[in-house]
């Protein structure tokens, strides 16, 4: 009973908790760096240095009135958010933030489950997503968010081929489907997948960016022409837990392009004998910092580049990132006989 | 192994919970003041005249259809990823006959404009 019920749900209150912590200091993370590239200072006034913002804005969410509108479909309405919310969550139970650690006398894994099908089970629980967005869209009876519902629902599955397929070559290097296994399978070939198959990271990266809807690829929520996007009709909290979810998905790309291509929880180098001394550091560090990498590369990027248009994104989509993910499962497939 | 699904079983649970529980609890607090206009679907400030749910473009079905096949294809690619280790030459034949049926249905749907936006 306590192995099999009481020590998991502890880790998935823990996970839960730094996951929301995590996301609403991901906003203020991101407001910030934004302000710093646009020389401004971002949030100050909350707190030293604005420090205490995503606690107001979390206070204001709560307390703000949650509109139902008069044409809206009331219950799928209120379904939406939750639809949203659920699977962005529910994939980090899958998520392997370290291996084992000794505590309280008993060794716990690091990871709230490992089972043998894990990639596959991301790939599939991240693609409910979708059906939030599309209800929302649909439900509102609104006509820019059942535009812009529509935009987010063919982006989003426009990338999953492209992505999927890079997943499986990342599956071809392991030989296993367990997001601990390809860990470990990254530790005992000593070498990160984002070196031999730097193909498949970009396009994981760029397919990333893309699946959570962000710039440069957020035309689901392009301010300009859709008002608010697939959300315009949400207020309070269920407009905060679309906010939750859609910065949980980055999150969850971070860490599985971290876990699948930067080695999870592994120091840098892991068979690097003079290079030991880095596994002072313990491994869900590791894990945590270059996760870290990538929320902020995820920043910078919105910093920088402008948005697609809507035809260049797919035609990114179907036409390069395709093609390019085909071609490079083939050529891993052929060297992998060659060497045999 | 099926005991390794519990924590996910447990995870799927506590999420539902927290996620029906902040808008149960937030329904609370937050204010009621309704009129008619606030009720209202946003259009930038004109009141809407017809249902918004409409005709749209053909190319989303389009999309959706395509997705279907690729991602149907894809998802037989994952076992033979795992055990491509044993099958080695014969796998990458047999994988290669399959990815080729695929890349000659996507060129087709190439040269027929379906993978065009405009």
């Amino acid at each position: 009973m306590v192995e099999l019920v009481l020590i998991p749900l502890l880790k998935i209150i823990v996970v839960l908790n730094a996951t929301l912590l995590g996301v609403t200091y991901m906003v203020l993370l991101e407001r910030k760096v934004i302000a710093w590239a646009q020389s401004r200072l971002g949030p100050m006034r909350v707190g030293p240095y604005g420090v205490l913002q995503p606690v107001a804005d979390a206070m204001k969410l709560m307390l703000k009135e949650d509109i139902t509108p008069a044409r809206a479909d009331k219950w799928v309405f209120t379904l939406a958010p939750i639809l949203s919310m659920v699977p962005a969550l529910v994939v980090y139970a899958v998520i392997p933030f370290g291996d084992q650690v000794h505590l309280f006398g008993r060794q716990i894994s690091l990871y709230i489950t490992d089972i043998n099908v894990g990639l596959l089970y991301v790939v599939s629980v991240t693609s409910v997503g979708v059906y939030g967005i599309i209800l929302a869209g649909y439900s509102s009876n609104s006509k820019w968010p059942l535009l812009a519902s529509l935009r987010a629902s063919a982006q989003l599955i426009s990338y999953e081929i492209a992505i999927t397929l890079t997943l499986v070559s990342v599956v071809l290097m392991s030989g296993t489907l367990s997001m601990v296994g390809i860990v470990t399978s990254q530790a005992s070939q000593g070498v990160w997948y984002a070196f031999i198959q730097p193909t498949a990271f970009i396009i994981f990266f760029i397919g990333g960016l893309a699946e959570t809807n962000r710039a440069p690829f957020d035309l689901p929520e392009a301010e300009q022409e859709l008002t608010g996007g697939f959300h315009t009709e949400y207020s309070g909290m269920r407009f905060a837990l679309f906010f939750l979810a859609e910065y949980a998905n980055i999150i969850v790309v971070s860490s599985v392009a971290t876990t699948l291509f930067l080695g999870g929880w592994l120091r840098p180098f892991p068979n690097v004998e003079f290079l030991s001394f880095l596994g002072v550091v313990p491994g869900w560090c590791w894990f945590l910092l270059k996760s870290f990498v990538f929320l902020y590369l995820f920043i910078w990027v919105r910093a920088t580049l402008p948005r697609y248009r809507y035809d260049q994104l797919m035609r990114l989509g179907w036409k390069v990132l395709i093609p390019l993910a085909i071609a490079n499962l083939i050529l891993t497939a052929i060297v992998k006989v060659a060497l045999a | 192994m099926v005991s390794a699904y519990i924590p996910i079983a447990l995870f799927l649970l506590v999420a539902t919970g927290f996620a029906v529980f902040t808008l149960v609890f937030t329904g609370l607090l937050h204010p009621r003041k309704y009129n008619k206009v606030k009720l209202e679907p946003y259009e930038c400030g004109i009141e809407p005249t017809t249902d918004a749910r409409d005709r749209y473009s053909i190319r989303y079905y389009l999309v959706a259809m395509l997705f279907v096949i690729f991602d149907v294809e894809t998802v037989f690619m994952f076992p033979w990823a795992v055990i491509f280790d044993k099958l080695l030459l014969f796998g990458l034949i047999e994988m290669l006959v399959f990815i080729g049926i695929l890349v000659v249905g996507y060129y087709y749907a190439w040269q027929k404009g379906a993978l065009e936006w405009v």
